[in-house]
């Protein structure tokens, strides 16, 4: 993980960790952390516990999103701090969920932008004036526009991948597909690496091929406190105990210090771990196979 | 009794993109009652999901084992929102105004606001692409002001425009389900009281909402939940008290 982040994030780039509640990469964003790297505009749908620890730890210039809570808690509160205008400045650049993905879809099919029947009436285009409108050349309907995003790095979190990157996700698979064609490098960490043959064995499981792979990391639990279907469950716990932690900003960096800058890597992040595999290990729910012969 | 009224307006085999909290509540006791075959949708993928504990989140491992289908975030709003697929919409918000536009975004001006908020999520596109949408807010005047701080989701007439004029494709909030009372739309799109709980009284419900509340003039009374909803809510649904309380 440090060699991967070291090699491919790189100050003032535009990262992505993505994942919609699953698969978010927590040991990713704690290694760009603890490499401190600066001036960082972070883009998700939902900017979850790891940027508002981002944010918190000085990485972030700016911040791209559609809803930036904690997710069935409440508050991101170092994210708030920002925006209230009580913490260091953070720009913003806001978008609903739709258009974020709009953005990642014109992104990943590389064209300028994605047209899509939404924001009529709403104030979304004022605050955000890259949310435009185009005239349809064939029925002349108002749609309205969004501007591709095309990231320096995409993070995907996954089950599993091959050491080239070919990489097989399963559950909630969120904007990770779109996300990593849309960008220029991608790594990829995994639960479990695994010989090409298990990956060749069920090809329509495979979300991200390894020609757009830069990087495969292997880092078992390193969606912690997030969660990997089949894996392990999220640990809700640390979600609502995020509440009172990040509203303050000296247990904040506490945390960060123990938890992030305190360890060098994952491995010993989850020793200070209590019983991690008791509480959220996932039970079998296994998914018998299909017949891809001819 | 929330839950209980909105669970009551949605009918077997519906599709219904549900939201976290009370509407989730209300959706899976709708399930477990009088709609077994209503098509639950979760923003996060989800399909036809059976959820076998009460997800904490809207993208909760549990929506998935043993839903029928599961999608990406493109495919859920480009072809099953924007494509007109979803017939129920909930909508919830930290400002309900008097036209049923919802701010989810900022309290106060939005370059300094007072209150950051979550923003839309999903919210923005459901409230324009549902057939209906069934808004969930607690009355009081500050949630219930004459016009939101900001207005992230359409309701019926956003800024002096009516809803159709903008070519919003759905019929927008059909009911705003309070803790006192239901508020509909007239034919001007602005809220009104058209139905009370049980015990409670049109001022109760007019002290709670920031403009002139006008009354139907067929003011109905809803029934409160039966024992078999009341069970399947306390014991079976939500145990632990998450989303009951209060």
């Amino acid at each position: 993980m440090h060699d991967a982040i070291a090699a491919h994030v790189h100050d003032g780039d535009t990262v992505v960790i993505e994942g919609f509640t699953h698969l978010i990469c927590f040991a990713a964003g704690h290694e760009i952390i603890r490499q401190r790297r600066r001036n960082l505009t972070l883009a998700r749908l939902t900017p979850d516990l790891i940027y508002d620890q981002m944010i918190a730890a000085g990485c972030a210039r700016k911040l791209i999103f559609s809803w930036a809570g904690n997710p069935g808690v409440g508050s991101l509160h170092a994210f708030r701090r920002a925006v209230e205008g009580k913490g260091p400045p953070l720009e913003i650049e806001e978008y609903s969920h739709f258009g974020m993905v709009a953005r990642f879809l014109a992104g990943a099919a590389r064209l300028p932008f994605w047209p899509l029947r939404d924001y009529a009436g709403t104030d979304l285009p004022t605050a955000n004036p890259l949310i435009r409108t185009v005239a349809c050349p064939y029925t002349q309907e108002q749609l309205a526009t969004v501007p591709a995003l095309n990231p320096d790095v995409t993070i995907v979190h996954a089950q599993r991948a091959d050491a080239m990157g070919n990489t097989q996700i399963w559950g909630l698979v969120g904007v990770q597909k779109e996300a990593a064609f849309a960008s220029t490098r991608v790594i990829v960490v995994v639960e479990e690496l695994v010989d090409t043959a298990v990956i060749r064995a069920d090809p329509n499981r495979t979300l991200i091929p390894g020609i757009v792979v830069a990087a495969v990391v292997v880092e078992p639990w390193g969606a912690h406190p997030s969660y990997a279907q089949g894996y392990y469950d999220r640990d809700n716990a640390f979600y609502v105990a995020w509440e009172s932690i990040s509203r303050d900003e000296g247990k904040l960096a506490a945390w960060l210090d123990r938890f992030v800058y305190g360890v060098p890597d994952r491995a010993e992040y989850l020793t200070q771990q209590d019983g991690l595999t008791d509480r959220l290990k996932a039970h079998a729910q296994v998914s018998p196979g299909v017949n891809y012969g001819f | 009794m929330m839950a209980t009224v909105a669970a009551r307006e949605l009918r077997d085999g519906e599709v219904v993109f549900v939201g976290i909290g009370l509407p989730n509540l209300a959706c899976n006791l709708a399930r477990a009652t009088h709609a077994p075959n209503l098509v639950l949708i979760y923003e996060s993928g989800a399909v036809g999901a059976v959820p076998e504990r009460l997800p904490v989140s809207i993208g909760d491992p549990a929506l998935v084992t043993g839903s029928l289908m599961v999608c990406g975030m493109a495919d859920v709003f480009q072809y099953f929102l924007q494509n007109g697929r979803i017939e129920v919409g909930f909508l919830g918000g930290a400002q309900v105004d008097r036209w049923g536009n919802i701010n989810t975004t900022v309290i106060g001006n939005y370059a300094h606001p007072k209150v950051r908020l979550p923003g839309s999520g999903g919210a923005t596109e459901i409230a324009a692409h549902a057939q209906r949408t069934l808004v969930m807010a607690k009355l009081d005047p500050r949630v219930f002001p004459e016009q939101v701080d900001f207005l992230t989701s359409p309701g019926h007439r956003c800024r002096g425009r009516p809803r159709r004029e903008l070519g919003l494709p759905g019929a927008g909030p059909v009911k705003v389900i309070t803790d006192k009372a239901i508020l509909e739309a007239d034919d001007t799109g602005e809220l009104v009281l058209v139905a009370l709980y049980p015990g409670v009284r049109a001022e109760q419900v007019r002290a709670g909402v920031g403009w002139p509340l006008r009354v139907r003039t067929t003011l109905l009374e809803v029934a409160p939940p039966d024992a078999r909803d009341l069970a399947q809510l306390r014991d079976v649904l939500d145990p632990h008290n998450l989303y009951l309380k209060g």
